[in-house]
């Protein structure tokens, strides 16, 4: 715990001592964490091979650029309205697709974010822009206050990522969080304990979908242009790596998953182009002396004084 | 009329292409219920390797075209085969008994560090393939003409699969590979050298890869390190639309992926192309849970 | 008064007659056997009134509603709890944690209700852990709390299964082979305990080889071979009966 409060004391520091381009590459990690954990829902809780997530993550940040660009609406009144619109079409993908076994919901994932990006690649109703996509968005304005600068976004994306974890937290450890695991580790022993299998795959789908939506915004806003080959098969790559390499199912490893694997590569700049060699490398060299993840789940206790006690 | 065969022949060749990959993910997956992610990237080594080959020995002076390419493509098929056997001791064979998406990170790892390699030993442009070396001649039926090159393709690809449908069908070993994919302890009982077998699986689909990576580029005149990728991707599509772990299905699900999408990119939409597959894989999988010649299994209670 | 009704039940696979029109009927409040030598459509007719299966025809009531073609977990909250017969626990779970499974269905907090969990839900919680408690000290296994599911011996496994089963709060209880791998002692706890679970008011059905242990607890036996019922009554009559002595000779060769 002691390590974690002094994580947190000095992060929300770092401003004061990093120059503009780390305080960036922590807005970054902040963005992918968050997504992540998203994710982690899906694929670290459930045990859903979901590698299409950035397309939830387009969904969201294409409803903001759209309704901003055209319509003026703030930003911050787009995050719930992008997260809405990305947890229906959570919905609506994953529906005909939850009953799919691991590797082919897998495989079908891919095709869903690769789909998504070929469509706005066409520009898709004549809305998303083609690949150039999608400028001149807004900022989010807080009661007068414009986030603009990259100390700004850092605390915007920081507390958004602690309320994040705060949440997440406790949807873990409770019946929700526990109906994913029983799914995660038996499926037919889950439905035989009275579990509604695929309602809570569904909904894991779509809690996961929402928060990337709701990440999709923060994002354009942050970034104030948009365009398809930020949400690539290759990001949601990225996203499922950070959270089976930080560990499944685990809220610190997957934060400490989004720090190696965006802010490695940054470390990794004098290498030049040698960097992403490296970086493959490390990824096997990682999988093999930690297969359960840098920092695997810790197991619920229960305390037997408290049961006891309470008799 | 024209069109629509010029299309299926098009798509019947780049289909065989598809099949050969998609071997290479079925094979290994029925053996060890692991999608290599790096496979496609084995493509790609097998793209360049052979343009070195081409560009450098003169082989083609001496020997003539025809069979130059036939000595490199076999010198590649086993080189990227051993480069298969060397991924799987090194970034699978240690986490066999590790969750299933330990290893999955594992080939993406692989997959990273080989196209990087590509990239730098090659660069990042793209580079061309020697481009007299085949016959530029058509074949004319029914006032048709399909390009000799197209032919040559389905009959190099056919060749190799029947070859290799022999061999596990007909072969002792390739009895053993039947039998790991089906039961791998039982098939250790049985005194399979279960270790063997999966080395030997991962030569021979990474050849077949490595094959496949030759024929586009001489096809296409042109090799990039990021190709492996969408090939990748499409024949591993493939392999599930006909039943991953399933050989004949790798086979038909190539076919049937490059006609559609062929077909598809003509009278559909070209910008939709790369789509097109992803839906065809959908609906399959909608329809047929397991692939068209998957095995439904149902989980014994 | 009739709890679970099956009535002209078959279900095939792939041509394969499983389960052939077998009919039968438990009474409330009593234990009832199912037996019948390897291969007789036992575990099958388990499934196919638990929900696993779909019979491919007849119907099932269990409390005067028709629960053919339910899904697994609404047959559970029903009423219907199953124990499997090769044992499927939360392998890596805590025990308690495997006991809370039963109790979900029981629950009702919802995603929102567990993000910001207003008081209902942690009293919800907090009961859930002293109920999930509870039915593991009523089972013996109060000092494993949070030790792995996986760590028990096979024998306290079964126990778990049954006390997770139980934590569902069921009308019937389906056991699939319960003393399966017990030892002798284990077996004769399991006995008191089937009879404690019978005091608590519910009904049971059970698949058991062990035949001395179905003669002494089943108030009623039905005996399944090739998929159709052979016969049906008390522990005597069944023992009497020559069709049975017949079919059972014949599964004494084949053991």
């Amino acid at each position: 715990m002691l390590i974690e409060i002094l994580f947190v004391i000095i992060l929300f520091l770092s401003p004061l001592f990093l120059n503009a381009y780390w305080i960036d590459v922590l807005n970054n990690i902040g963005i992918y964490a968050i997504l992540a954990l998203s994710l982690n829902i899906i694929l670290g809780h459930t045990g859903l091979f979901h590698m299409g997530h950035a397309a939830f993550y387009a969904i969201g940040a294409y409803t903001t650029a759209i309704l901003n660009t055209m319509y003026h609406i703030p930003i911050l009144w787009l995050m719930p309205v992008s997260g809405l619109l990305a947890g229906i079409f959570g919905y609506l993908v994953a529906r005909p697709i939850i009953h799919l076994r691991g590797d082919y919901l897998l495989i079908v994932t891919i095709g869903i974010v690769e789909i998504v990006r070929i469509a706005l690649v066409n520009n898709i109703f004549g809305l998303t822009g083609g690949s150039n996509g999608i400028f001149g968005i807004s900022r989010p304005s807080l009661g007068g206050l414009v986030i603009r600068k990259p100390q700004q976004f850092f605390y915007y994306i920081w507390i958004f990522l602690g309320i994040s974890v705060y949440l997440f937290y406790r949807l873990e450890n409770s019946r929700f969080g526990r109906a994913l695991n029983y799914i995660k580790e038996d499926e037919l022993a889950a439905e035989g304990s009275g579990i509604n299998v695929s309602k809570y795959k569904l909904l894991a789908f779509v809690l996961g979908a929402i928060w990337a939506g709701f990440v999709g915004n923060i994002y354009a806003s942050k970034m104030t242009i948009i365009s398809p080959e930020s949400f690539s098969f290759w990001e949601s790559v990225i996203l499922f790596v950070i959270v089976i390499l930080g560990g499944a199912g685990s809220i610190r490893g997957v934060i400490l998953g989004s720090f190696l694997i965006i802010g490695l590569p940054e470390l990794f700049r004098q290498f030049a182009s040698a960097r992403m060699l490296i970086f493959g490398a490390a990824m096997v060299v990682m999988m093999i002396f930690r297969p359960q993840g840098l920092v695997p789940p810790r197991s619920r206790t229960y305390s037997l004084e408290v049961l006891i006690g309470k008799e | 009329m024209e069109l629509f065969i010029q299309q299926l022949t098009n798509g019947l060749a780049i289909g065989s292409i598809y099949a050969l990959i998609a071997l290479g993910y079925t094979m290994v997956y029925g053996v060890m219920k692991l999608i290599n992610f790096a496979h496609g990237d084995l493509f790609s080594i097998g793209a360049y390797l052979g343009l070195t080959f081409l560009i450098s020995f003169g082989l083609v002076d001496k020997v003539g075209a025809p069979v130059a390419i036939l000595i490199i493509m076999l010198m590649v098929m086993g080189l990227v085969g051993l480069i298969g056997i060397l991924l799987e001791r090194v970034a699978y064979r240690p986490l066999r008994k590790a969750d299933r998406l330990a290893a999955v990170v594992s080939a993406l790892g692989a997959s990273i560090f080989f196209s990087n390699s590509l990239m730098l030993i090659y660069g990042a442009k793209f580079r061309v393939y020697p481009h007299n070396l085949l016959p530029k001649s058509y074949i004319t039926i029914l006032e048709l003409h399909i390009p000799v090159v197209r032919i040559l393709l389905l009959l190099v690809s056919f060749i190799l699969m029947a070859c290799l449908y022999l061999f596990v069908q007909k072969t002792k070993t390739g009895t053993a590979i039947r039998a790991a994919a089906i039961d791998q302890g039982a098939a250790r009982l049985m005194g399979i050298n279960v270790n063997k077998i999966i080395s030997i699986v991962f030569f021979i689909g990474p050849a077949l890869g490595g094959a496949a990576g030759i024929m586009v580029g001489l096809y296409y005149g042109q090799v990039n390190f990021l190709m492996g990728w969408l090939y990748g991707l499409k024949a591993f599509i493939a392999a599930v639309i006909g039943g991953i772990g399933n050989i004949p299905g790798a086979m038909l699900g190539g076919l049937i992926l490059g006609v559609i999408e062929s077909l598809g990119a003509a009278y559909i939409s070209f910008a939709w192309k790369d789509a097109i597959a992803f839906f065809v894989l959908i609906v399959i999988l909608i329809v047929r849970p397991t692939g068209i010649l998957g095995e439904r299994v149902a989980e014994k209670v | 008064m009739t709890l679970l009704k099956v009535y002209n039940v078959s279900k095939s696979f792939g041509g394969l007659m499983a389960v052939n029109d077998v009919n039968f009927e438990v009474s409330e409040g009593t234990v009832m056997g199912l037996i019948g030598p390897n291969g007789a459509g036992k575990t099958t007719v388990f499934n196919l009134i638990t929900g696993n299966y779909k019979p491919d025809s007849g119907e099932i009531i269990f409390s005067g509603k028709n629960i053919t073609g339910l899904s697994p977990n609404k047959i559970v909250k029903l009423g219907i709890a199953r124990t499997f017969q090769t044992i499927r626990l939360f392998q890596n779970r805590s025990v308690l944690e495997n006991v809370l499974a039963g109790c979900h269905c029981r629950m009702r907090a919802g995603v929102l209700a567990c993000m910001f969990q207003p008081g209902w839900q942690k009293q919800e919680e907090h009961q859930a852990v002293k109920n999930a408690f509870q039915e593991l000290r009523f089972v013996g296994l109060e000092k494993e709390v949070n030790n792995q599911a996986k760590n028990l011996s096979y024998g306290n496994q079964r126990l778990l299964e049954i006390a997770r089963a139980l934590a569902t709060r069921p009308k019937l209880l389906i056991l699939d082979e319960p003393a399966g791998g017990m030892n002798e002692q284990e077996t004769q706890a399991l006995v008191r305990l089937i009879d404690q679970i019978k005091k608590r008011g519910i009904t049971i059905l059970l698949i058991e080889h062990d035949m001395s242990l179905v003669m002494k607890i089943c108030e009623k036996i039905v005996v399944l071979e090739h998929g159709t019922k052979i016969a049906e009554g008390t522990a005597e009559q069944i023992k009497a009966d020559p069709q049975v002595i017949e079919a059972y000779l014949g599964w004494e060769e084949d053991d």
